[in-house]
């Protein structure tokens, strides 16, 4: 069952004492959730992806634009007749009810024909609990239970009505740091065992990126961009996108693109890139932390400020006037590099992991340069 | 520890000092008065320790009365109360726009004195040479005949007191339901939603194991509070309770030390100490009945 979204649009009335008007929280969505897949909607908060879950979960109605399920119109209508089965943020597993008690409580809202029997429902309940495996846990209270057991929990609760479309909101925000990364692997183990067509937000790109078929990147209520993890991080349509995906982040360096070829500001007369078709004019220049290769004659030269080794990579942290923040972050793959790379602090840039952003616009200048 | 232990009792001392003299000396003062027969008021002597006075208070009709009066009392207005409390801020949070303005309305019996608010009741149910009152006036109309609600028969003046009882007691309540609704988080009502809940099924499966704390509080306060009742017997009905026979226990306990039958500490005393073994039979019975709906 594929979710289609068609020119969604929601507009609030502005808050505050003196908010006139409206706020468009979400502005002409349109995107497609394909059968089966486990899609990551990304975006820093208050950009309308919360919106956008409720308005396809049915909580909210959409000002303007359709949504689709498999084909089906189910804009107009309530919750509970689109076949959704959704997690919320906090879980909201009801306090003073046991795990089993939370679990069947959609089910005691089926009414007449729909309703199974009191054997059945147990018995889907308990399927439900093994699939998130917590068959354990069934006479506990919610209290009594971990976060990540709490959010089984309300994945079991989501899925006991096997619904059409699994939506998450934020489901690994209520979680510890360190914690997150079991009940991670539990959500993508759980929809690849369903199969469900998932939705899940989140503002944390990694979260995103590592378990997500698609991603789809938003920002203000606006698609910035939507595709696999690996091809939106590798090729940015805007600065913004480029940005926001990456740990650590990209390295930004405004510079101006002449005949061909890419300048860095106050990097000199020498060209630090290649940027074949690319239009004259002053652009930002994203680097990729790996982006960076140390070369005694390379033409960026730098002051090393310090030298991080993570164990598995070795990050060299440099002052440059040229990039935003005053300094790049390179990671290097071996401490060999890194020795080498401080003594010169010179590099060579990896022209797959550099793009070109328009200056004013921010978009993405695509070059003549073959990418991979 | 031995001296963070000091400490604590030190912070303590102000606290234990004021319970002390003003709740556990008066507490076994009474219980000695209560236990002191044929006591003399002018002289302060007394003949004899025993139960007498208990005897005596519980053979007296009009203590009797006052018990009966009490409980008919405790048993209608504290459930009539919650129940109504609950129905009126239950839809006070489904009408978000004029809840500011319902809830000033209802809080007002709440700030009014009890004696300007017995007044207003008189009028609405005492008959006078001239008039009958609005009540009966109302009841004319579906041709019931006038009652004389104030001077005439036991169970008319037993539903005005009831009556006048829930209508005081009914602005706090619904403050404080009005509250504990408004802090259930909303993501519950949410999450009921999406699967399709009926309004019914999330009030009685959601919202009301929610509120059941306050819910508790209410009614172990009201009953508390029931049993106290006086004061507002004195409002409707004068201040010879005993001859109305709408007298309470604290009401019996006031006229036996003070009415105009007074000048007995001892059978208030013993009057007193029996109202507290009522009451903390009552709560204590109470608080185990939802100790053990909580653990079940």
């Amino acid at each position: 069952m594929d979710i289609t979204l068609n020119g969604l649009t929601k507009r609030f009335p502005a808050r505050g004492r003196k908010a006139q008007g409206m706020t468009t929280a979400v502005r002409d969505l349109s995107f497609t959730v394909p059968h089966g897949k486990l899609v990551g909607l990304l975006g820093p908060s208050g950009c309308g992806k919360s919106t956008t879950l409720n308005m396809i979960c049915g909580l909210e109605a959409p000002t303007a634009g359709r949504i689709l399920f498999g084909g089906q119109d189910v804009t107009d209508l309530p919750p509970e007749l689109r076949g959704v089965g959704m997690v919320f943020q906090n879980y909201a597993l009801y306090p003073h009810l046991s795990v089993l008690q939370n679990i069947l409580f959609p089910l005691e809202n089926l009414k007449g024909k729909e309703r199974p029997t009191r054997a059945a429902m147990r018995e889907r309940a308990l399927e439900a609990a093994r699939l998130v495996q917590i068959e354990e846990l069934l006479d506990r209270r919610p209290r009594e239970l971990s976060g990540g057991q709490q959010q089984r929990v309300a994945i079991a609760r989501a899925l006991v009505k096997t619904p059409r479309v699994l939506l998450l909101d934020e489901p690994l925000s209520n979680l510890d740091a360190r914690l997150r990364l079991p009940p991670r692997d539990e959500i993508c183990k759980i929809q690849q065992k369903t199969g469900i067509t998932t939705l899940f937000v989140t503002h944390d790109q990694e979260e995103a990126m590592s378990i997500s078929d698609l991603i789809v990147v938003m920002k203000d209520g606006v698609l910035m961009q939507q595709g696999r993890p690996q091809q939106v991080y590798d090729d940015p349509d805007s600065l913004f996108v480029a940005k926001f995906l990456g740990t650590p982040p990209i390295n930004v360096f405004a510079g101006e693109v002449k005949g061909g070829q890419l300048y860095l500001d106050g990097g000199g007369a020498r060209p630090v890139l290649a940027a074949p078709g690319a239009p004259d004019g002053p652009v930002w220049a994203g680097v990729r932390p790996e982006g960076f290769t140390p070369a005694p004659d390379g033409p960026l030269a730098c002051a090393v400020s310090r030298v991080e080794v993570l164990g598995r990579d070795v990050s060299i942290v440099c002052a440059h006037p040229a990039c935003q923040g005053g300094t790049l972050r390179a990671i290097l793959r071996s401490a060999r590099q890194a020795e080498a790379a401080a003594a010169q602090a010179r590099f060579a840039l990896v022209p797959e992991k550099t793009c070109l952003f328009d200056r004013r616009t921010e978009r993405r200048i695509r070059t003549d340069a073959p990418r991979p | 520890m031995e001296r963070m232990s000091k400490k604590a009792w030190l912070y303590l001392l102000p606290a234990l000092l004021l319970l002390a003299a003003f709740l556990v000396y008066p507490l076994i003062d009474v219980t000695l008065y209560s236990l002191e027969e044929c006591y003399n008021f002018a002289s302060q002597t007394y003949q004899g320790v025993g139960l007498y006075n208990y005897s005596y208070v519980l053979h007296d009709p009009y203590f009797l009365q006052a018990v009966e009066n009490t409980f008919v009392l405790v048993v209608i207005t504290v459930p009539l109360s919650t129940l109504l409390a609950l129905l009126i801020s239950t839809a006070l949070a489904a009408v978000p726009k004029l809840q500011q303005l319902f809830q000033t309305v209802y809080f007002l019996p709440y700030v009014t004195n009890t004696l300007a608010v017995g007044l207003v009741f008189m009028v609405l149910f005492q008959r006078t040479e001239y008039t009958d009152g609005l009540v009966n006036l109302m009841l004319s109309w579906f041709g019931a005949g006038p009652v004389d609600f104030i001077n005439g028969p036991h169970w008319a003046k037993m539903f005005v007191l009831c009556f006048y009882t829930v209508w005081v007691v009914l602005p706090f309540k619904i403050l404080v339901l009005t509250s504990a609704l408004a802090s259930v988080d909303r993501t519950y009502y949410r999450a009921a939603r999406v699967d399709g809940t009926s309004r019914t099924r999330i009030f009685f499966r959601i919202t009301l194991p929610m509120i059941r704390p306050m819910i508790v509080y209410l009614v172990i306060t009201g009953f508390i509070g029931a049993f106290k009742a006086y004061s507002d017997a004195v409002a409707l009905f004068g201040t010879d309770l005993n001859a109305a026979g709408m007298n309470t226990i604290v009401g019996y306990v006031y006229d036996m030390l003070y009415g105009d039958s007074g000048g007995y500490p001892s059978y208030a005393s013993a009057a007193a100490i029996l109202l507290f073994a009522i009451v903390l039979t009552i709560t204590c019975i109470n608080l185990l009945v939802t100790r053990r709906d909580e653990r079940a």
